[in-house]
């Protein structure tokens, strides 16, 4: 499956195309296998996102996983400082990233 | 076309800016275009027959066009030099430093961010084509 | 240290204001992100992996209480209470919002402070000797020249669409504490047999995907043209460096095409040329500028002596300081290196401590070091054991200045959106490793540098022992590399063959290191064994 990123103009947060809107949350995030592009153009446009990009990724435990390790780090945050992640109190959390 | 600003009081020339190496084939051609990897300093034999220069930008980030402007300046040219292409409001008081009266961009720029920009500068640091006088002079006048 | 007067300030101000309205009219849309990215990037602000990141200027690596007390500050109003102090002696921030940027520029003009140019392909901020005015052997403060020609170039309206970055460093001895080599143009200030003080020029050095130490193209640049001749030097690179290839525009790759003849030759020209051009301040302005670096007061007769009585004191005494030109003072390195941590890493309280420490027992200056820690340029021996009880408490007194713990890391894939693998995790386990063997200790001075990437922010090619992470097929995988220096003895280090996983790197390190000790005879640090006996015993134990 394809998954759309880029950030938020205003405050640089990671986000994903969740189909209707964006989320900071990789799990909310919708296929859009083929429509990437227009998507992409039209929210770009509406400054709705800033430099978005697609990214493959593939469904794990019921939720969109990236398949690159940069976007897993992306969509959680540094694994150095797990208090700054998405997932602060998840002690497995790391083990979804690499 | 977007409109081409000018901080000149003379008459704009009116003939078309030939290629550096048809100016220099040509004895009569008094405008040229310089590209970004032209030399600017083959022009300096025959500044007394040049009336504008324009130099082009094909991306705004290609930054030979300012040392052609202050080559040409520094070797006395003062005819009209004009910036022409991919001409952004947030280069041209540097343009300007560096010797430019003349812009042509390729996007209409907003006439009140072009005079911010104009005026954005209350000092500057350096020695450069315009007439302001650096920082450091001003400290030891 | 230098202080603005009333046209620094107004520069200042203004840059602020220009980027507020450069904000402005991207969040309106009147800029795309095309546009505005030279920008942004011209003042300090990167979109990474997780928000904007902001890289805060500190010139040649000098700062006051009051202005460490500001960062501190802009660590916790606008970001998570930390920042990263990196090897061109800067901060970043890594949560930053770009609604807010404009405001973090104007809090720090209030204190002298900005992040001019700190990136785009322009030039950089200016680095220098951080024993600057302290260390005995230097033949002037470097600082007063690097101040000339920060403001030189700030704002250059010819050198600001380059083809590539540009960095300077200045130097004022004969032992290099700043990878002088290492730079698009390396200044060594120099005095001849008159006694007159002039400028090496070293131009075409870094790191990067195409490491190259600099040569010198002029050894003697008289002081009244340091100015002009930098205009040539650059004007040469606007003109002539490629823009064909992001990867071949930095002004290294022209001076190795050109040859350094050619290049210095065309220098010369245009150097000539520049001299009629009036660009040149007179001597007077470096006088201005020197004025504000003298001296502090310091102390006669303090004493000499140092009681060693309690031994983790007296080794840290011995580890992470350094002798100071005046007698009674050494420059004391407080570590940002400590077992486990991020290097480089300081919380909001701990830049506060530094600087409350820093105007105790300093005289209110503090320097980023190259290697990502910070130093107390002036303390006496007599308040070395109340600095270190301070910093010791607060996890800032690890003894371990330019040991194997004492780790150059790059942010990595943690944080860099330019990044193929992790640096940091490679970091602690490494400074783990060894803590817990304790091994530091015996090994002595080894330089250990990690870069997540190819662009080498880590230095790795200038480390003793180097570590380039890259991507295989989706797998961090990291690079051994042997050999480096950034010191005067410079060298370029050497991979050592296939690369390793993640654990497999850290025991590569230890691999290596045992190689030392086997080998190494009297004195010899680890740099000096490898460069006596080469590669092969190492490749050797590494691979079998």
């Amino acid at each position: 499956m394809r998954l759309l990123t880029g950030n938020d103009l205003k405050t640089g947060a990671v986000t994903w195309w969740t189909g209707s809107d964006w989320s900071i949350h990789v799990e909310d995030a919708a296929d859009v296998t083929g429509g990437e592009d227009e998507i992409a153009r039209r929210e770009e446009a509406a400054r709705r996102v800033n430099s978005p990009y697609a990214v493959d990724a593939e469904m794990h435990e019921g939720s969109p996983r990236p398949s690159h390790i940069k976007e897993r780090v992306r969509a959680l945050g540094p694994t150095v400082r797990p208090d700054l992640t998405l997932k602060p109190a998840d002690p497995d959390i790391g083990n979804w990233v690499i | 076309m977007a409109e081409t600003l000018r901080y000149r009081d003379d008459e704009p020339v009116d003939h078309p800016a030939v290629t550096v190496d048809s100016f220099l084939d040509q004895s009569n051609a008094s405008a040229v275009r310089i590209e970004p990897g032209d030399d600017a300093r083959a022009l300096l034999p025959h500044l007394e027959r040049l009336a504008l220069v324009e130099v082009n930008f094909p991306a705004f980030g290609d930054g030979r066009g300012y040392s052609s402007a202050r080559i040409l300046r520094e070797a006395g040219y003062d005819g009209e030099l004009r910036a022409v292409g991919d001409v952004l409001v947030d280069q041209l008081a540097y343009m300007r430093r560096c010797g430019f009266d003349a812009f042509e961009p390729d996007q209409q720029l907003d006439m009140d961010d072009v005079d911010a920009a104009f005026a954005r500068w209350p000092e500057v640091y350096q020695t450069a084509a315009d007439a302001r006088t650096p920082i450091w002079a001003k400290r030891h006048a | 240290m230098y202080k603005y007067d009333s046209y620094d300030q107004a520069m200042v101000d203004a840059r602020v204001e220009e980027f507020r309205d450069q904000a402005r009219r991207r969040l309106e849309g009147k800029l795309t992100e095309d546009q505005f990215k030279p920008l942004r990037l011209m003042n300090g602000l990167y979109l990474q992996l997780h928000a904007y990141m902001l890289r805060v200027a500190i010139p040649y690596g000098t700062l006051d209480s009051r202005q460490m007390h500001a960062l501190a500050d802009i660590a916790e109003k606008y970001d998570r209470g930390y920042g990263h102090f990196t090897t061109r002696q800067n901060i970043q921030y890594n949560w930053i919002r770009l609604e807010e940027a404009a405001d973090i520029l104007a809090d720090l003009a209030k204190v002298e402070m900005h992040a001019i140019q700190t990136s785009g392909n322009c030039i950089r901020n200016i680095s220098s000797d951080h024993f600057a005015g302290a260390a005995a052997d230097e033949v002037a403060d470097p600082r007063p020249y690097a101040e000339l020609l920060r403001q030189w170039s700030s704002f250059h309206p010819e050198f600001s669409y380059l083809p590539r970055k540009f960095k300077i460093a200045v130097i004022a001895s004969d032992t290099d504490r700043a990878a002088m080599r290492l730079h698009d143009i390396g200044i060594q200030i120099v005095q001849n047999e008159a006694g007159e003080l002039g400028a090496a020029f070293y131009v075409g050095g870094g790191m990067g995907r195409t490491p190259m130490i600099a040569p010198c193209i002029n050894s003697f640049v008289p002081l009244d043209q340091l100015v002009t001749y930098s205009e040539a030097c650059l004007r040469v690179y606007n003109r002539y460096g490629r823009r064909d290839n992001k990867y071949k525009a930095r002004i290294k790759i022209l001076v190795h095409e050109l040859g350094a003849e050619e290049y210095t030759r065309q220098v010369e020209e245009e150097f000539a040329h520049l001299l009629d051009q009036g660009v040149e301040p007179p001597l007077a302005e470096l006088e201005r500028i020197k004025a504000y670096f003298e001296d502090p007061l310091f102390e006669a007769g303090t004493p000499e002596t140092i009681d060693r009585s309690d031994p983790d004191f007296a080794l840290w005494v011995d580890r992470n300081t350094v002798p100071h030109k005046e007698a009674g003072y050494v420059a004391a390195v407080i570590s940002l290196k400590p077992v486990g941590g991020i290097p480089g890493d300081a919380t909001a309280e701990q830049m506060r401590l530094m600087a409350d420490l820093a105007k105790d027992y300093s005289f209110d200056e503090l320097r980023v070091m190259h290697t990502q820690n910070v130093v107390l340029p002036h303390v006496r021996k007599a308040d070395l054991h109340a600095l270190w009880t301070a910093l010791d408490e607060a996890g800032l007194g690890s003894p371990n200045l330019d040991t194997i713990e004492d780790i150059i890391a790059c942010p990595g894939l943690d944080y860099c959106s330019l990044a193929n693998a992790r640096s940091i995790p490679i970091a602690q386990k490494i400074s783990e490793r060894f803590a817990e063997t304790g091994k530091t200790a015996t090994l002595g001075q080894l330089k250990l540098k990690i870069s997540g990437c190819i662009n080498a922010c880590g230095h790795h090619h200038a480390g003793h022992i180097g570590i380039l992470g890259v991507d295989r097929k989706g797998v961090e995988n990291y690079q051994l590399l042997l050999g480096g220096s950034e010191a005067e003895d410079v060298s370029l280090a050497k991979i050592t063959g296939p690369g390793f996983d993640e654990n497999g790197i850290v025991d590569a390190v230890e691999t290596v290191t045992s190689v030392y000790e086997r080998e190494r005879q009297d004195g010899e640090r680890f740099l000096d064994t490898y460069r006596r006996i080469g590669m092969n015993p190492f490749k050797e134990a590494l691979y079998g």
